[in-house]
């Protein structure tokens, strides 16, 4: 399923172009394999609405299920609106990215409750360990359910919509004094898997800690996170996605986009505007404009990918 | 009369401000044993402590957020959440660097001697 769909109705790649040209918004065109394939004409409302979805799929973050002070005595409960959400969007996304720290102490039941609520989004969800997922003695329970057919700490790839995305861990072997860590053996797998690409192929990277240096002072940053950067230089777009730091942040940087999204469970300061990165306490009112998701568009035809955060409220 | 009063005097205040002064060193140095830490705000408070040999500090961690103690190869804290604490007695003289390994720019140092 891809150019020869046309091939087989007769209609040459430029014919269908111009269709476009001319139908507007009554073509609609998803990506499959990299490869740019038309679903065909229909009404325009109908189109608009699943052009814009484009290939879509959606970033949760910092679930923290477990936290209960007073800056959010029930972060399962804001997950659980968090799915909600996802749920009743118009256009269901493809899969989900969950940028770690899904619960806030390692504890089986955190855990145990979090998949409770993630998996009422019915969304394949492609996770990655926050510090607070590897806070049990052996380290095992993220492992044991999230582990599977990854490797070291729990890195991969995989390939969706024809964009290659890279699972990377950088919670692990931490350095007093340091910052965020990828290591030396993640590092030569990651060259690795992403020698042979097409350059043109979109790249996706997403990590705990940003892999970009926001502000070292509270730790916001990866001490290797250049390397990993330095590989996917070439590629002509690269979407970097985070969590950690509770709060929308974006920066373009040649063709790399960074992009931080919003936690599930309390908000943290902007870098420098309190005394720690401690969780901030806001009025009841305020705490759901706070929190969300955050839907990431592929459009044929652009380099970078769309990204639409969406609070919880507001 | 007058210049015995007065000296009597003298040697009264001059024994009561002594002993004013000899008893918070006294109370400090029963405190010695025991030293304390508190995480408050992503810093270790005091950053620095200087200890005697067979002293033993406590951290507390004053925070929302759970935090770790590691010294590498010397000792290392289960996590500890909001009020947990955390003890080690240091037997060896030597400077002890330490950080939490969950914020590693959280860093503290013991001095023992």
């Amino acid at each position: 399923m891809s150019g020869h769909h046309h091939g087989e109705d007769g209609v040459s790649r430029r014919k269908v172009l111009e269709c476009m040209t001319w139908a507007g918004t009554g073509v609609l065109w998803t990506i499959t394999g990299g490869v740019p394939r038309s679903l065909g004409i229909i009404d325009s409302a109908e189109a608009a609405t699943a052009a814009a979805a484009g290939m879509t799929f959606l970033q949760i973050s910092d679930s923290h299920v477990g936290f209960d002070k007073p800056a959010n005595p029930n972060a399962l409960g804001t997950l659980e609106e968090a799915i909600n959400k996802i749920n009743a969007m118009p256009v269901k996304p493809s899969f989900m990215i969950h940028t770690g720290d899904i619960t806030h102490l390692s504890k089986a039941a955190e855990f145990d409750n979090a998949d409770r609520i993630i998996s009422q989004s019915k969304l394949d969800v492609h996770y990655v360990p926050g510090e607070h997922d590897f806070l049990d003695e052996e380290v095992k329970f993220y492992r044991e359910r999230y582990g599977r057919g990854t490797k070291g700490a729990g890195w991969y790839s995989f390939d969706a919509g024809g964009v290659h995305f890279v699972g990377l861990v950088n919670v692990v072997d931490l350095k007093g004094g340091g910052l965020g860590n990828l290591g030396a053996e993640q590092l030569a797998w990651l060259e690795d898997d992403l020698r042979g690409k097409s350059k043109s192929t979109p790249v996706v990277l997403f990590a705990h800690i940003p892999l970009w240096t926001v502000y070292p002072e509270w730790g916001w940053g990866t001490e290797d996170g250049g390397r990993a950067l330095e590989y996917v230089k070439g590629f002509g777009s690269v979407t970097v996605l985070n969590g950690h730091i509770h709060q929308v942040m974006q920066k373009v940087e040649g063709n790399v986009t960074f992009h931080t999204a919003r936690s599930t469970a309390f908000p943290q300061p902007a870098p420098g505007t309190a005394a720690s990165p401690g969780p901030m306490k806001v009025e009841d009112a305020k705490l759901r404009t706070m929190l969300g998701v955050a839907s990431i568009n592929f459009k044929q035809n652009e380099q970078r990918l769309a990204i639409i955060d969406t609070p919880l409220q507001g | 009369m007058k210049t015995l009063n007065r000296r009597d005097f003298g040697v009264d205040f001059g024994l009561t401000l002594a002993a004013a002064i000899l008893l918070p060193i006294t109370t400090a140095r029963a405190d010695d044993t025991n030293m304390e830490v508190h995480i408050d705000n992503f810093v270790f408070q005091p950053p620095e402590l200087t200890i005697k040999v067979g002293t033993t500090v406590t951290w507390t961690n004053r925070d929302d957020i759970p935090h770790t103690v590691v010294s590498a190869g010397k000792f290392r804290s289960k996590t500890l959440d909001t009020d947990d604490k955390f003890s080690f007695t240091f037997t060896n003289a030597g400077d002890y660097k330490y950080f939490c390994s969950l914020h590693p720019h959280m860093t503290g140092m013991i001095k023992v001697e």
